[in-house]
């Protein structure tokens, strides 16, 4: 581990020694072990790694929905409570992976981003539902659309509209575009970029696409079985020139399929 | 490649006749496909899908199939009985599907699944078809092929899953394994490792494989031919190299969307779908 072990003031979110422990005696699995980073205000972080490597825990923990067994999570400056506050979801909300999944079936768009609204006892519903909806390129039309009536694009829109409709000053994005087509996945990518710089948002995240990491984040973490290889940023990424054997070998896997180079051995032992 | 193909496809059609109307999944697609490695890119929609599941027989109930010729190895998929269709499923031909969650037996573990599989197909004691099954989850590069073995689905993560899935679907040794979008739930360097996996049995045994996925650029990477599907047709054929010199707009369309390493364009170009694509 090379940097951010330090307290960062003023940083948006802080991650110390994180540990995550699933399960007890014979079954324990420490999903995440000893990861610490933090983020700055308006910077967006990327966290890359295989299956199984505690990337999408380390989002969950900080959501609280992970059981932390030690290490100190600060949002803003302040530590988090336990359960998270009513604060805690304004400042800080997620978009899962998949758009097919994390809406509820049988409301309609506008229940979708109601509920949030009302959870936090927020006002002026219909302008705030209507002004969302614009801004994740979706038109009035979409309103009173069940999500089985929509594609998946406009569901993973209408997954990040219910993120941004309490004005949230950090945004977890677990796998935002993996389950889109390649097309769609770039009109997502160019949205989230959009927003970001309109809203000075601060990203966390997880993907195990490195162009889609590069794209979108200034800086990342590379994770393995809880650890972290590496922190480094998109532009070493896109240069090269990262300093670990497992980043280098994420980079050529991310190039395509090679057959006879040694690109694609058994995780267990590649890249030693 | 080399003597009789193995798969003959010619002008298949898949529709679905729905209340609403009949939707044209796959609009007259023929392909031949020796022991070779096909991939077949298009975006969801494009019935690339259906493809895969009408050669299995697998198009789901209102859903019909025609073609001309579907043949596989001397037998004719259109008019053979449902007895010789059952032995020739996951037997001599198999099928990765796209999500170990849906796909894998939820209340059996993992290698039960793949005795049972084994066991259909082959006259097998229990003892050598667990033999079998360890070797093969060995074989798709499990770090602890025994407890993988006596795990549930829900155990595992999505790379391992898929990974059980191709133990599973390689055990009874078949000649033509459809893929679809084996890879699209796992990451880069576990995507590698499968490919490989899946490279090394279609070479040293002389499988077919139709590998379906979106994924342009791995499937040009993998494969030695390419066909790209846009709403139920081909609308290009290419040899996997020759990707860089695609003519179709809608192959360079998909090409320039992504992001990529090499270089930050921002925002990223987006598809534009011009209505004569659909011919």
């Amino acid at each position: 581990m090379i940097s951010s072990q330090t307290t960062m003031k003023g940083s948006m979110l802080q991650i110390a020694d994180l540990d995550v422990v699933f399960g007890t005696g014979r079954m324990r699995v420490d999903a995440v072990k000893g990861v610490s980073f933090a983020v700055a205000p308006g910077e967006s972080f990327g966290l890359v790694g295989e299956s199984g490597s505690g990337k999408s825990t380390i989002l969950r923990a900080v959501c609280g929905l992970a059981p932390v067994a030690a290490g100190r999570i600060a949002v803003d400056g302040a530590a988090v409570t336990n359960p998270r506050s009513q604060t805690f979801y304004r400042t800080v909300q997620m978009v899962f992976q998949d758009p097919y999944g994390s809406l509820h079936p049988r409301h309609t768009v506008d229940q979708i981003l109601a509920e949030p609204l009302a959870i936090h006892g927020l006002g002026n519903t219909e302008e705030r539902i209507v002004a969302t909806l614009k801004d994740v390129g979706l038109g009035p039309s979409f309103r009173f659309r069940y999500p089985h009536q929509l594609s998946g694009g406009q569901r993973q829109r209408v997954a990040i509209a219910r993120a941004l409709i309490l004005e949230p000053k950090i945004l977890l994005l677990d796998e935002p575009t993996s389950a889109l087509d390649a097309s769609v996945q770039a009109e997502v990518l160019n949205l989230l970029d959009r927003l970001r710089r309109e809203r000075g948002l601060t990203y966390v995240l997880v993907s195990h696409d490195l162009a889609v990491v590069a794209y979108l984040c200034e800086r990342l973490l590379v994770m393995r079985h809880g650890e972290t290889v590496e922190e480094t940023t998109a532009a070493a990424l896109r240069a090269g020139t990262v300093a670990s054997d497992y980043a280098r070998t994420l980079i050529a896997a991310s190039r395509g399929f090679s057959r006879g180079e040694p690109v694609a051995q058994p995780a267990g032992i590649a890249a030693q | 490649m080399t003597g009789k193909p193995l798969l003959e496809v010619e002008n298949l059609k898949v529709r679905f006749h729905l209340r609403t109307g009949t939707v044209e999944a796959v609009r007259g697609l023929s392909f031949t496909l020796g022991r070779e490695r096909l991939g077949i890119v298009g975006e969801s929609g494009s019935g690339k899908s259906q493809t895969g599941r009408a050669i299995l027989g697998l198009t789901p109930p209102p859903g019909e199939v025609r073609a001309d010729r579907l043949v596989f190895d001397g037998t004719d998929l259109l008019t053979a009985p449902r007895r010789t269709l059952r032995a020739l499923r996951g037997g001599r031909m198999t099928m990765v599907m796209q999500d170990p969650k849906f796909s894998l037996n939820p209340v059996m573990t993992i290698g039960e699944q793949i005795v049972e599989a084994y066991r259909a197909h082959r006259k097998a004691g229990r003892a050598e078809a667990r033999d079998k099954a360890f070797a093969m989850l060995e074989a798709v590069k499990m770090r602890n092929p025994a407890r993988v073995f006596s795990l549930y689905p829900h155990e595992v993560s999505g790379g391992m899953g898929q990974r059980a899935m191709i133990a599973m679907m390689l055990v009874t040794d078949p000649d033509l394994l459809i893929a679809d979008e084996p890879t699209s739930a796992l990451d880069v360097t576990v995507q590698m490792e499968v490919l490989r996996i899946l490279d090394e049995l279609v070479g040293a045994r002389g499988m077919g494989l139709i590998f379906i996925s979106h994924d342009l650029k791995l499937v040009s990477s993998f494969c030695d031919r390419v066909l790209v599907m846009y709403a139920g047709r081909v609308v290009e054929e290419m040899s996997a190299g020759a990707l860089a010199r695609a003519r179709h707009p809608y192959t360079q369309g998909l090409m320039r969307c992504l992001p990529t390493l090499a270089a930050d364009v921002r925002p990223l170009p987006t598809l534009l779908r011009d209505p004569t694509w659909a011919g």
